[in-house]
């Protein structure tokens, strides 16, 4: 078997003084869908932020296609082929929605959607390319956050809660979507809080608790997961 | 005529006169405090050293001009390239270790900097100034109708005019702009993008002082190039981009020209108060508005 796109292993981080991961294990193979869940605080934010090395500091081991990426500045990780999208959104307030969506750089060649492909999907930010970015609803924010990475050729997106506080038809039509990059072969690693948002669309699931994972389990495992599902996670 | 509420008005073509020579201090002004504004807005430091590195630009025009026979037209280019350059090592160097810590720290060191700069030109060259002469180009005067003014400051208002729109045409309108607006919103975001962030701040730094510097060559003509020629001015500079709002960029354009404009109708009307107004101002933009007027806050 071809080595996984995102290998972690013992991965700890720390935030300052406060020791957040304690020895993180994951990985997430090519074309793969994961979700990692947890309850808020379980440190999935810093799992993603620990990737791109946006932690304080960090110690372990995380390759991206192979590449050991410990030492490298962000940026350098990023040009490993990564797409991210921060818990926050990260919508730029003095850049308008075409400013933001342009703004990432090329990462790689792989997957590179052109600017009419993602208006296809995302027609909404067309029509409001010159607004501020910040101007946006907030669904729509949402699907700048996660369009403006999808013209950079990233090969392997993280994306950070995208549901969160969304109204449900527009958590249905990023759920399509997602599923829809996932058909063109993106590989995904899913942070969420919704649990049955996530449910449908990933390969595998990651339960972490306090920093460290704690469970593992693939989506036909699933049925059989849920009491203990809902005792870590009250779904 | 010349008079209301008993009051004797300063007749027309002085107020005239002394704003179209304010808006040629209200130029170095503006170009010092774009500078300042680009700075700050990504580095979130107070360039203290500014005001150093205007000196050395005309200082850089001046040495290149006795020593090697570079003309103005050369120095306009080439002092702002190895001033700015000398910027980027510096913050390569020094500055870049204070990123994160408060922003007292940044100011303290580019304080110490323009200390130091300014020491060391003074032991070797001493403190009365040198002549630099007014290139022969933009000799001669230009009569405006209600003055005749030295063409060579009419030459200062239109370079920094120029310079001050191209600037903010690369910020406001280009690709790289955008990305250096989004680096000051959130570099961390930015440089997860894959974006070499670091690269920019020093870039950033580098181009900020060359504008001073530019600032600096401009000066040399109008002015006696000596160690202590940017120590006052920076002070009022740093005046201009509180009113103009730290960080803002039309703002420091704006309040620059537009405050020198003031400077010189007080110059007219109150002249005992033409050194202060622009403080003033600033004590008066900061009680109504602490941003600064085109300061987000
Ligand atoms: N910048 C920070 N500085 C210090 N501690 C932090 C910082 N960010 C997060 N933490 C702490 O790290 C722990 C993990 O936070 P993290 O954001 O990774 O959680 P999470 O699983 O994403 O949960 P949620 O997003 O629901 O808050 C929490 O205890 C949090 O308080
Ligand atoms: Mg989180």
């Amino acid at each position: 078997m071809s080595e996984p796109l995102l290998s972690i292993s013992g991965l700890h981080a720390w935030y300052g003084e406060s020791h957040v991961l304690h020895g993180v294990d994951l990985t997430v193979a090519q074309g793969e869908m994961v979700t990692l869940l947890g309850r808020n605080g379980a440190g999935r934010t810093t799992t993603l932020r620990a990737v791109l090395g946006l932690t304080g500091s960090r110690r372990g081991s995380v390759r991206v296609g192979g590449v050991e990426t410990t030492g490298l500045a962000p940026h350098r990780i990023a040009r490993l082929g990564i797409g991210y999208c921060p818990e926050e959104r990260g919508i730029f307030s003095s850049l308008s929605t075409e400013e933001n969506l342009l703004l990432p750089p090329p990462v790689g060649n792989d997957r590179a959607m052109s600017l009419d492909e993602i208006y296809l999907m995302f027609p909404n930010l067309k029509e409001r390319a010159a607004s501020p970015g910040t101007r946006l609803s907030g669904g729509e924010q949402q699907m700048l956050s996660v369009a403006r990475i999808l013209r950079t050729g990233a090969r392997l997106l993280l994306l950070d809660e995208i549901s969160e506080g969304l109204a449900p038809v527009i958590v249905q039509r990023l759920g399509e979507i997602i599923l829809s990059l996932k058909q063109r072969g993106y590989t995904i690693l899913l942070v969420e809080q919704n649990f049955r948002f996530a449910a449908p669309l990933a390969d595998r699931f990651y339960i972490m608790e306090h920093g460290q994972i704690v469970e593992h389990f693939t989506q036909a495992q699933l049925s059989s997961k849920m009491g203990m599902l809902h005792e870590f996670l009250g779904v | 005529m010349n008079e209301l509420m008993g009051i004797a008005l300063p007749p027309l073509p002085a107020v005239l006169g002394q704003m179209t020579l304010g808006l040629v201090n209200g130029s170095f002004y503006a170009l010092l405090s774009l500078g300042l504004a680009v700075i700050f807005g990504l580095l979130r430091v107070v360039n203290f050293a500014h005001g150093a590195f205007y000196m050395l630009g005309a200082f850089a025009a001046a040495l290149a001009l006795e020593h090697l026979g570079i003309n103005y037209w050369l120095a306009l280019l080439l002092a702002p390239l190895a001033v700015g350059a000398l910027g980027v090592v510096l913050e390569r160097l020094l500055l870049r270790h204070l990123y994160g810590l408060d922003p007292l720290y940044g100011l303290l060191l580019t304080f110490g900097i323009s200390l130091v700069a300014e020491g060391a030109l003074l032991q070797h060259f001493g403190s009365s100034g040198q002549t630099y002469p007014v290139p022969d180009a933009l000799q001669g005067a230009v009569n405006l109708g209600y003055m005749i003014i030295p063409l060579y400051r009419l030459w200062v208002i239109a370079a920094s005019l120029v310079v001050c729109l191209v600037t903010w045409f690369l910020i406001e309108r280009t690709r790289l702009g955008a990305t250096l607006r989004a680096a000051t919103e959130n570099a961390r975001l930015v440089q997860a993008f894959g974006i070499n962030v670091p690269l920019l701040v020093s870039a950033t730094y580098g181009a900020g002082v060359a504008l001073a510097a530019l600032a600096g060559v401009l000066s040399a003509p109008v002015i006696q190039v000596s160690p202590l020629m940017g120590s006052s001015l920076v002070i009022v500079v740093f005046a201009v981009v509180v009113i103009g709002g730290m960080g803002s960029i039309l703002g420091s354009v704006v309040s620059g020209l537009g405050l020198g404009m003031i400077e010189g109708l007080t110059k007219v009307i109150y002249p005992q108060a033409s050194s202060i107004v622009v403080f003033l101002i600033m004590a008066l933009v900061l009680i109504w508005r602490p941003t600064g007027l085109f300061g987000k806050s």
